[in-house]
């Protein structure tokens, strides 16, 4: 325990530009926090006793929020819900002084989820250039999804649900990202994390649902899943058909689209018995997968949501616990 | 608190180019651990409560292990279950470093309640170390006693914590380093000060 192993990490905007030693940090530190909690009278560590977490959502959330509450309270942080609706947002306050508030307030960290993409990044570097005294100078910022650009602890639970699958080392490995690419913060965050691991990813959608750009993205890009499953991936990471961001007709059908990008029961019959099957919740069972899939032991939609609770510790401990964060 | 930085022993009380003086060669902490095996074994008996030796990483869980083969060396009718116990998480000192990394946590299965639980160090200094350790045994269950092993006792406590099995009492100057080398970890047993 030398004094340079701290992994330099003040906000987690995104997992672009994460090294792989710091990814490798943070999903080693989740898994020690799964072990410290595993078989415990009390699930309870005072590591972040008397400090504040907050978490502004904009968007709707179920799992991301209760699981970075969850995390904030397992390790004795205050954690505060600050919602769209019910709060100053709703009277006009702007994004820079709704988050100059919660900082003067005495957050220590901000936890946002915005419908705009770079909102947390604006925050960031707001709150860098203020200051507040009370934090001397410093409140973590993290990103829990901005607009269809990045959702970097989703990707960072899905890396941790494959090490537990497939071993700690994902180099090699090669993960199948299938569906709604382009309104996808879920993608493009796995797409950078895995490739900085040295996974080898492959996204697997209909051209209309790709975004413009993808070329530069660390990948490969294929619009056939039965020829792409055919190569036995070792993970097929199903993205959820975002709906609520389409406004136009991305594809005929929501029968077409299951036919052809859906994962069935017979497509998963032909997956190598290792396959693992990853969906970030929540599922449109039937329509991007089949039921009987989503409950299959190779499924592993549970054990995600585990995991986002042991990589949410992990980010806020090392945002918040030691004196770099000051 | 000064880091255990590694390094090879020197040759029987020696001072090297480093200014390195030997304080137990390797034969030493063989005999010392039997020792201290034995003391457990003396220790715990009347109890009739179930022993489980948990080590403070790193070279505590090396030393944890050593202990349980040689009691099981001694008296193959005591069952020791041996676990780790990473006490990071519940240190009063986070905020005044660095982000630490976290270590392994591996409790027996049988978990901790109602045993004679036996906390297994390298080097006891400030006592820090060993307080965080209690507060997370404490989360893990009610143990019917709760001991402390050490290779080395070095001296300046700022707790009221005592060791109730000591290697090697060693008066040492803050300033200098007692370096701990296991072969599990570095190679070559081996305990020096610099």
């Amino acid at each position: 325990m030398s004094d340079d192993e701290s992994i330099g990490l003040r906000h987690l905007l995104s997992t672009e530009g994460l090294r792989r030693e710091q990814a490798e940090a943070l999903l080693d530190t989740a898994a020690s926090m799964e072990q410290a909690l595993t078989g415990r009278a009390v699930r309870k560590l005072p590591t972040l006793r008397g400090r504040t977490v907050v978490t502004l959502f904009y968007e709707n959330s179920t799992r991301t929020r209760v699981s970075f509450e969850v995390a904030g309270k397992w390790m004795s942080a205050d954690t505060i819900n600050v919602s769209a609706s019910g709060s100053s947002v709703g009277k006009g306050e702007s994004l820079r002084d709704t988050a100059a508030t919660l900082a003067a307030a005495g957050a220590d960290a901000i936890v946002v989820r915005h419908p705009a993409s770079g909102a947390p990044h604006r925050i960031a570097g707001w709150l860098d250039r203020v200051g507040h005294s009370h934090t001397d100078g410093h409140v973590a910022v993290v990103n829990a999804g901005d607009g269809t650009h990045e959702h970097p602890t989703q990707a960072l639970l899905d890396a941790a649900t494959l090490r537990r699958r497939l071993g700690a080392d994902l180099t090699g490995r090669r993960v199948a990202v299938v569906g709604d690419v382009l309104h996808s913060r879920v993608a493009r965050s796995n797409a950078h994390l895995l490739a900085t691991l040295g996974a080898e990813v492959t996204l697997v959608a209909p051209p209309t649902l790709l975004p413009t750009g993808v070329e530069a993205w660390p990948v490969t890009v294929t619009h056939d899943l039965d020829a792409h499953l055919a190569t036995g991936p070792d993970a097929v990471m199903m993205l959820r058909v975002q709906a609520e961001r389409m406004h136009g007709g991305f594809f005929p059908s929501a029968r077409e689209y299951a036919v052809r990008f859906g994962l069935s029961q017979r497509r998963a019959d032909t997956l190598p018995d290792h396959t693992v099957v990853l969906h970030p919740g929540p599922a449109v069972r039937g329509m991007e997968i089949a039921s009987s899939v989503a409950d299959s032991d190779r499924a592993a939609i549970a054990e995600q949501v585990t995991a986002g609770v042991h990589v949410r510790m992990a980010v806020l401990y090392h945002l918040l616990a030691g004196e770099d964060s000051r | 608190m000064p880091t255990r930085r590694r390094g090879g022993p020197v040759p029987n009380g020696a001072s090297n180019a480093e200014g390195e003086r030997e304080l137990l060669s390797s034969a030493d902490i063989a005999r010392t651990v039997a020792r201290i095996a034995h003391e457990i074994l003396e220790k715990t008996a009347d109890s009739g409560a179930p022993v489980v030796l948990l080590g403070l990483p790193t070279r505590g869980i090396h030393l944890a292990h050593r202990l349980a083969g040689r009691i099981a060396a001694i008296d193959p009718d005591t069952t020791v279950a041996v676990g780790t116990l990473d006490p990071t998480l519940y240190r009063d000192d986070l905020r005044r470093q660095p982000t630490r990394p976290l270590a392994e946590t591996d409790i027996p299965a049988d978990g901790v309640d109602d045993v004679t639980v036996v906390l297994v160090d390298d080097v006891l200094m400030s006592g820090r170390t060993v307080r965080a350790a209690l507060d997370a045994l404490r989360d893990h269950g009610r143990p019917r006693a709760v001991q402390l092993a050490v290779l080395v006792d070095r001296g300046h406590r700022e707790l009221p914590i005592r060791a109730d099995y000591v290697g090697k009492n060693v008066p040492t100057n803050r300033a200098e380093d007692v370096v701990v080398s296991l072969v599990e970890s570095d190679g070559v047993d081996g305990v020096a000060i610099r």
